[in-house]
């Protein structure tokens, strides 16, 4: 008997959500020292309020995307060589692999952009507008770092490159991400037209799906 | 595969319905044979085949589900429990929760059912993984040091799902140290000396 694609994916996804729960590496490591660094930003500047305001919306996605990629390698990166191998002889489908690791941590990234939002509006003084957009930038963000990273420790698990390899790899990668998201937020706050960001976000989230599915094989392969 | 040999003039033929005991001196290249067989790892030179597929070539995905390994290292969880580990190999492989439940039951780890793994013993690991080949049914069952680590009942455990395997047309190789136990379930037996089976 097979699986379906969909069953294994949200197997691999309650497999590294409920790993996530008993580990609380993301509950109790990253949110806190996520939110550690935001009130950093304000205590070293000091307060002033224009500038906070300004720099704000880089600030929160600077944060996210350091701390986001981190979760989202970390979750992939777990896994044993005899893990893999029992995945591979079990039937897992590199995509199906690479779709669920990447949806778990997308869940746990999406948590992490919540937390840090309302941590960011209080101390940066960020108007609470425009939620509507934000229900469709933070889950894009989330989408597209847990991809990125589940590519990377995909790339760091064949074993021909070290573990140093993953901030050269993403950081290119995570750039259009990270400048498309701070200037939608940029666009809610100065109410300017932010559609454009918003269609090169999905651009660039598709880009990566296509990407990871076409490469979980070849990776998986390789290792 | 890199700079020293590893395995060189290997011969082998393994029919259905057989068992055999691979032997061999640590780092004579047992385990590296087995994951070979396993399609775990491609072979640099020479030609195999497994199930009637190629080694080198792009078949071997579409044979693994048919094949059944356990290795030195546990391949479970340490943070799920024994069964959510089982459930979760079962749902990979498309089957309902019950029969990890039913495979949890038949090793004998009904009541460490909820355990997590990191509170479990390697025998107990060991178990849990058997009771996954169980439910998988393996054609081609590849056991490395199978009987380490385990009680008298595990051991007969072993002994019955290599004897399940071979039963239903398959085959079964066990790597071990342990030549009276491999001896007594082994229709041949085989040893591993500088590359070559002897």
């Amino acid at each position: 008997m097979t699986a379906s694609m969909w069953s294994q994916t949200r197997a691999v996804t309650e497999r590294d959500l409920l790993r996530e729960r008993r580990r609380g590496e993301v509950f109790w490591i990253t949110i806190p020292f996520g939110a550690i660094a935001l009130v950093m930003f304000p205590l070293a500047i000091g307060i002033d309020a224009v500038l906070l305001e300004r720099i704000g919306p880089g600030v929160f996605w600077v944060i996210v995307m350091l701390f986001g990629i981190l979760v989202s390698v970390r979750q992939a990166a777990t896994e044993t060589t005899a893990q893999r191998d029992a995945l591979n002889l079990l039937g897992l489908e590199p995509a199906a692999g690479f779709a669920g690791r990447s949806l778990a941590a997308a869940i746990l990234l999406l948590i992490f952009e919540i937390v840090l939002g309302v941590i960011v509006i209080v101390l940066y003084d960020l108007p609470a507008t425009g939620l509507g957009w934000l229900i469709v930038m933070f889950p894009l963000v989330a989408i597209g770092l847990a991809m990125l990273g589940s590519i990377a420790s995909g790339v760091v698990a064949t074993g021909h490159s070290g573990a140093g390899l993953v901030p050269f790899l993403v950081a290119p990668l995570s750039v259009p991400l990270l400048l498309s998201a701070t200037q939608a937020l940029e666009g809610l706050r100065l109410g300017r037209p932010m559609l454009s960001w918003i269609v090169l976000m999905v651009i660039i989230v598709l880009v990566l799906a296509v990407l990871g599915t076409l490469t979980a094989r070849p990776l998986q392969e390789s290792r | 595969m890199g700079g020293d040999t590893i395995l060189r003039d290997v011969d082998l033929e393994l029919g259905p319905s057989t068992t055999l005991g691979l032997f061999g001196a640590n780092g004579a290249g047992k385990t590296t044979l087995l994951r070979l067989m396993a399609t775990l790892l491609p072979p640099s030179s020479g030609r195999g085949t497994v199930l009637g597929v190629d080694l080198a070539g792009n078949g071997c995905l579409d044979v693994r589900r048919e094949i059944g390994y356990v290795g030195h290292t546990p391949a479970l969880y340490s943070e799920l429990t024994l069964e959510e580990n089982l459930r979760f190999a079962a749902a990979i492989c498309g089957l309902p929760d019950g029969e990890a439940s039913e495979a949890l039951d038949a090793v004998g780890l009904k009541g460490a059912a909820g355990r997590r793994a990191e509170a479990c013993s390697h025998g107990m690991l060991r178990r849990a993984e058997f009771a996954v080949q169980l439910f998988r049914k393996p054609r081609l069952l590849l056991l490395d040091e199978p009987h380490s680590a385990l009680d008298a009942d595990a051991v007969d455990l072993v002994d019955s799902l290599v004897a399940r395997t071979t039963d239903a047309g398959g085959a079964a190789v066990l790597v071990s140290h342990d030549r009276d136990r491999v001896n007594a379930i082994a229709d041949r037996t085989v040893e591993l000396k500088a590359g070559t089976l002897v």
